[in-house]
């Protein structure tokens, strides 16, 4: 099928105003009497505040107020950018307080300042004394678990947040190990680490003249920013407005309520004066959100020809000092271990979400899928080494089989590129010859290949809600005025939904605009960027908005022409005769007169609500070559390539942009990135961008994108989910060419050069 | 304490008291409204706030506003005249190196330099050029292609 905009490389909608410097962000938005808030963090990681004395920060000129644990009681809010649920069992945890007397985590939120100035704020901050008793802390899900340790939260058992099982197969799982002449275990283990969106966390609310609370915020998650907050305060849904300008990047950083409801306290206490909180990027870094810390233990049984008949994975993630998404983010591992491979007989996966005192795990980009996905495709380059095989065969005689129903029934799988990703990935690295030629090597420096697979929901759908609105009005002159609740965070929904409308429409991409705020006191309800949702979700609202108003233009234009709706189309912004694509009149001639004909006005607008009841699967895989230098243990990634079956790509060079900055991020994740806490006192050690290693310009190898475009029945235009999965498959892509280059199996992340030295010294290589 | 100062922004001049604890950071966001000028870390870390001062960059967070005294300061405000964007920020648009943008403004003002220089750079030297800004989005990748099709226009 042909298509006008869609699949066209057009330019971001908000690029011009990005490169000049007029976008504007949450915190370059002033308000006359502005207000700042600093937050005085605990510096122990466990335990309870016996004694706070504020007198001195009171006493400060230019402080107006100090709020204490004291004056938040009964404060107690779920803090999780999900869908609500009508069932209250399958409701987020609510067991965050504004402030706390119960110390967590090393930087818990005790007591908060407001004063006129951001200095004056930092400097109170810093005159409030606070006495502790110290409890013991855990830094390892398992310590957290053991019987006799403290309950971070009073009445949760070991600390365990969620605990789950899923069981598949015709026989149960150790029956089926017996059957195996082979069974391999393995222990990986992945480390927290923290998104580091350029944009810190910043958050400002204020009271109107209409007893409105309005926050303005860098959010993923405008509407439910609103829910949150009307329930916490009692206050009707009608007088709470969430606005999110422009995000400065969130990877799921943003899709939990960090700030705003502190932040709504702080203006009440002001009077309704706007209060801003705007944290520094060391507050960021340990005291938001992180990606969950996991260990995976994973068993599986094969058969002489590689064949897997039995499949096992028992997971333990940490959760840290609040419950954040709770169990969803292992949960969601459960689910995605039994859809890239099958097993013949039994596969079981159990789950464990853990407290410890640790940041707050949370959402990161791909939701626990880098982590189990560390795990399986590791420890299957351990099988296939052992057996003596091709690690690219013995994944291809064990994936799940194209048509074949998903084995939890949740998701379709029609759209399936899978195989031929590891094709053309295996052709891009030359992955016969180099798997051959890099077999025997000896010296310092050595080569490999490595590849790794993934699979990746688009979406939540059947676990929670998928609905999104659009909102279309056609202005006088034909202009596309498209309204969404989507957020754009940076990833380019506005882009791509512009994009949908316009192709549905028929007319040119540049017609139609898009406002880059969202308000949800205007903006159509959307539950926010967040599962790689937004172009399949949010673009099956816009389409239906777009096709409601199609229908108008024509069946106006039909009547005004004398013709039947049916024979007209709209092409390029004119309508045109069906079955010749004659030119009739541009469409402008129409809705003019849908504004101002004096017997018939009635301006073309379309206001819908979509709901998606589909999961379709996304899947890639990435190759990597690396070299490796024994001596001093560093990897070099020499070169990568991200090879996607997204369904339809609509827009090649956002795409790109996405699967770049994925790769990236994993990269990090696979070499340089974790965040380290001091094993004697609990406290972080790393959280500034010189100590928590983010890839730079100078560590990043050049990334190769390439696609496998498939088509989703069930998508607006034949896509499926692409800004999370790009992060999943290059660790252990690399990982593996590791093991190629070396013959060491590397269980943990990063892959750093103390980290490998030691490893290598270990094996004997030096 | 304050001390008075006479510096150009963006082309003009302008003699102001700034306290000199100031970094030019605040002064060009808070006196300037200049707002493309990004803080993303307060310790110049990251490069989001970079400026440049007559022919060099710098970190404007951890650089003081009394420093930049009888200087001239160009933020990315300055890079278009009217509706005309520069080589640079066209390039930026074109090859798709923006996405979330919170880093674009600091890394044009880098590549806006490299352009006025004339030098050659190599794809190597792009990036030891740009390697004082990060970016959590790109992978860098769509941001070497911008700046080295900006340096061949």
């Amino acid at each position: 099928m042909e298509f006008k905009t869609v699949g066209k490389g057009e330019k971001r909608k908000d690029a011009v105003a990005k490169v000049t410097g007029k976008a504007k962000y949450t915190a370059d938005l002033d308000m006359r009497g502005m207000l700042y808030a600093g937050i005085f963090r605990s510096t122990i990681a466990h335990g309870r505040v016996v004694s706070i004395d504020t007198s001195e920060a009171e006493a400060m000129d230019g402080v107006l107020k100090v709020v204490t644990p004291e004056d938040v009681r009964g404060y107690i809010f779920p803090t999780s950018g999900h869908p609500f649920s009508l069932d209250p069992a399958q409701r987020d945890i609510a067991d965050r307080p504004l402030l706390t007397d119960r110390v967590r985590l090393c930087g818990d939120e005790i007591a908060a300042v407001i004063a006129e100035d951001e200095i004056t704020a930092a400097k109170a901050v810093k005159k409030i004394k606070v006495g502790y008793e110290e409890y013991p802390f855990y830094l390892d899900p398992e310590d957290a678990m053991k019987e006799g340790a403290v309950e971070i939260h009073e009445g949760v058992k070991n600390n365990i947040v969620g605990h789950n099982r899923i069981a598949l197969g015709y026989s149960d799982i150790d029956a089926a190990f017996g059957k195996s002449d082979h069974v391999f275990e393995d222990v990986f283990e992945t480390p927290p680490v923290q998104h580091c969106q350029m944009e810190n966390q910043v958050t400002y609310a204020y009271i109107d003249g209409n007893d409105k609370v309005v926050i303005v915020t860098s959010t993923q998650i405008p509407h439910i920013v609103r829910r949150i907050i009307a329930n916490l305060y009692k206050l009707p849904y009608g007088k709470v407005r969430v606005i999110k300008p422009v995000i400065g990047g969130g990877f799921g950083n943003k899709q939990d309520l960090v700030l705003e409801p502190l932040a709504v306290f702080l203006t009440m206490q002001a009077g309704g004066r706007p209060v801003m909180l705007n944290l520094t990027r060391e507050e960021c870094i340990a005291c938001t959100r992180t990606r969950h810390g996991m260990r995976h233990y994973i068993k599986t049984g094969v058969r002489k020809d590689g064949r897997i008949i039995a499949r096992q994975l028992r997971s333990y993630g940490t959760s840290g000092a609040y419950a954040s998404h709770g169990h969803a983010i292992v949960g969601k591992q459960g689910s995605n271990f039994t859809r890239t491979y099958s097993a013949e007989l039994a596969s079981s996966f159990e789950g464990f979400t853990v407290y410890t005192n640790m940041s707050t795990a949370g959402a990161m980009r791909a939701y626990g899928i880098p982590q189990v996905t560390f795990a399986v495709e590791s420890h299957h380059d351990n099988i296939a080494e052992a057996l003596s095989m091709d690690p690219a065969a013995f994944r291809e005689m064990n994936l799940i089989k194209e048509g074949s129903p998903d084995p939890l029934g949740h998701v379709s799988l029609k759209s399936y590129g899978l195989k031929e990703c590891i094709r053309k990935g295996k052709e891009y690295i030359g992955w016969d010859r180099k798997r051959q030629l890099y077999s025997m090597q000896s010296g310092y420096i050595r080569r490999g290949v490595g590849l790794a697979c993934f699979s990746y929901a688009t979406g939540v759908w059947p676990h929670l809600l998928e609905i999104s609105g659009a909102r279309i009005v056609v202005d006088q002159d034909g202009s596309v005025q498209l309204q969404v609740g989507a957020a754009e965070i940076g990833q380019g929904s506005d882009t791509i939904l512009c994009q949908i409308a316009a192709e549905t429409i028929g007319v040119p991409y540049e017609m139609v605009d898009i406002e880059p705020f969202t308000d949800t006191d205007s903006s159509p309800f959307d539950t926010g960027a967040y599962a790689s949702r937004q172009s399949y979700v949010s673009g099956q609202a816009v389409k239906k908005a777009a096709l409601e108003v199609r229908e108008k233009i024509l069946e106006r234009g039909g009547k005004k022409l004398n013709m039947d709706s049916s024979e007209l189309d709209i092409v390029d912004g004119n309508i045109v005769v069906k079955k010749d694509l004659s030119v009739l009149v541009p469409i402008s001639d129409i809705t003019l007169a849908s504004y101002y004909e004096k017997e018939t006005a009635a301006p073309i607008v379309s206001d819908v609500s979509n709901r998606i009841n589909a999961n379709p699967l996304s899947f890639g895989v990435t190759v990597a070559e690396v070299e490796v230098d024994l001596k001093t243990g560093k990897i070099k990634v020499i070169d990568i390539c991200n090879i996607h079956d997204s369904g339809k790509i609509l827009n090649r060079v956002t795409a790109e942009g996405q699967v770049h900055g994925g790769m990236s991020m994993s990269l990090g994740y696979a070499l340089t990135e974790k965040m380290l806490y001091d094993p004697e006192t609990g406290k972080h050690l790393n959280n500034n961008l010189l100590d928590y290693k983010i890839p730079t310009i100078l560590d990043t190898p050049e990334l190769k994108a390439d696609f496998v475009e498939t088509y989703e029945e069930t998508a607006p235009y034949g896509n499926k989910a692409l800004g999370e999965p790009p992060t999943v498959s290059p660790a252990p892509a690399v990982r593996n060419a590791v093991l190629h280059a070396t013959g060491v199996a590397v269980s943990s992340l990063p892959m750093n050069p103390q980290n490998m030295f030691d490893a290598f010294k270990k094996a004997g290589l030096i | 304490m304050k001390k008075t100062i006479t510096l150009k922004v963006n082309g003009k001049e302008k003699t102001l008291d700034v306290d000199v604890r100031m970094s030019l950071l605040e002064l060009l966001r808070d006196t300037f409204n200049l707002t493309s000028v990004k803080q993303g870390c307060g310790e110049g870390e990251c490069g989001a706030c970079t400026v440049i001062i007559d022919d060099f960059t710098v970190d404007s967070c951890v650089y003081l506003a009394v420093w930049a005294d009888r200087r001239s300061v160009r933020t990315a405000e300055s890079l278009s005249e009217g509706e005309k964007l520069s080589v640079m920020q066209e390039m930026f648009i074109e090859e798709g190196a923006v996405q979330c943008g919170f880093c674009t403004p600091g890394i044009l003002m880098t590549a806006t330099l490299m352009k006025e220089s004339g030098k050659k750079y190599s794809r190597d030297e792009i990036r030891r050029a740009l390697s004082g800004h990060l970016c959590r989005c790109t992978g860098y990748q769509k941001i070497i292609d911008a700046v080295g099709k900006g340096l061949e226009k």
